[in-house]
């Protein structure tokens, strides 16, 4: 076996969830399960749904990165904002490198604001 | 040169590693005649899975399950064998943070080395004691870390890390292991259980602990507030 590229694109935590719950199904249709397929799709998709992405929808994704591209952002500090959305300005100082000096208050403020109207917490965190 | 070679480096990180990523690969699939009634596509997807499914690939990553399918070669027929053998490319779902990335889990144990992580479907991340927050001491009693949170008065406020509780931590470092084959089944060899792939976290920046030690700040100063109060009455 050969990898020809370790890292041919990249995925958002709900991207992964969408795909291996659809696996799940079909694969609980067929009566076949796999052990070491079944319990990694498992674990994940466990381990995704108590997080953030759970409420998540490919829509709303789509629109928080449409009203990211107005800061400057990396690729990463977008994706990561995807992944854990930011509730407070001291997590936004966590994902974005040199913040203070890249960000102004007013924008800080209005990023999490937009994450809290595109990507809603989700009630079990 | 140098300069140029270290600036690529960087680049390289910016464009990939993260949480998850899409890996090419290319292998030759070996199907048995016995599932020659199966449509080629559903034998490799099956034999794909049960190959790579929840190991980790050497310098890839931990392999989750299969993407897609790019492309079936011819498949090969060769003598004293009934099986044929195709050559696929495909593209493989692979958990690889990237360093720097800010990740939630959950705390598994205590102890003296750091503060075990578990992700759930990834258990190998070690917060090393040097990358908890500052001052931290080990309980012996309830083997757990306790972060001495330095209050205005001088006096400390113990911060618990219990196992079972979310906590927030930044990838620092990873490291690939290659493993050696495990013994036949049924014997007792003394393999060495290494894990193939670790990361390495640290907690020792504002914002990165228990989940629960940064939530709502303005309210918990409201808290501290209407607590003086209270001693002031």
């Amino acid at each position: 076996m050969e990898t020809t590229k370790a890292n041919a694109a990249f995925l958002c935590n709900f991207e992964v969830m969408q795909i291996l719950q659809q696996l799940k199904d079909n694969t609980q249709k067929k009566h076949k399960r796999e052990g070491s397929l079944a319990t990694v799709t498992y674990e994940t998709v466990h381990f995704l749904q108590n997080s953030d992405c759970k409420n998540q929808s490919a829509q709303a994704i789509q629109k928080f990165l449409e009203a990211m591209k107005q800061f400057k952002l990396t690729k990463i500090e977008k994706l990561m904002m995807v992944n854990t959305p930011p509730r407070t300005e001291l997590e936004i100082q966590l994902i974005v490198q040199e913040s203070e000096e890249r960000l102004s208050e007013e924008e800080v403020k209005k990023i999490i604001d937009l994450a809290n109207e595109f990507l809603p917490p989700s009630d079990s965190i | 040169m140098v300069h140029f070679y270290a600036r690529e480096n960087v680049l390289c990180k910016l464009i990939f590693n993260k949480m998850f990523v899409l890996a090419e690969m290319k292998d030759v699939i070996r199907v048995t005649p016995e599932h020659f009634h199966q449509s080629l596509t559903e034998s490799i997807t099956t034999l794909l899975n049960r190959k790579l499914a929840n190991k980790v690939v050497l310098n890839v990553g931990l392999c989750i399950a299969l993407f897609d399918i790019t492309h079936i070669g011819h498949s090969y027929i060769f003598p004293g064998d009934g099986s044929s053998h195709t050559e696929v490319k495909f593209r493989y779902i692979v958990f690889r943070p990237i360093v720097e990335e800010i990740l939630v889990g959950k705390i598994r144990s205590c102890s003296r080395e750091g503060v075990h992580v578990t992700l759930g479907f990834f258990d190998d991340v070690l917060i090393p004691v040097n990358a908890l927050q500052h001052p931290s001491r080990f309980d012996e009693t309830d083997q757990a870390w306790v972060w001495e949170y330095p209050k205005e008065d001088g006096e400390k406020h113990d911060l618990f890390m219990d196992s079972g509780e979310s906590i927030r931590f930044r990838v620092t470092s990873e490291a690939f292991e290659e493993s050696l084959p495990t013994g036949p089944p049924g014997t007792e060899c003394a393999v060495q259980t290494v894990a193939p792939y670790k990361l390495v976290g640290g907690i020792n920046e504002p914002g990165l602990g228990l989940l629960s030690w940064w939530e709502a700040p303005e309210q918990e100063d409201d808290d501290d507030n209407e607590m003086e109060q209270d001693n002031d009455e």
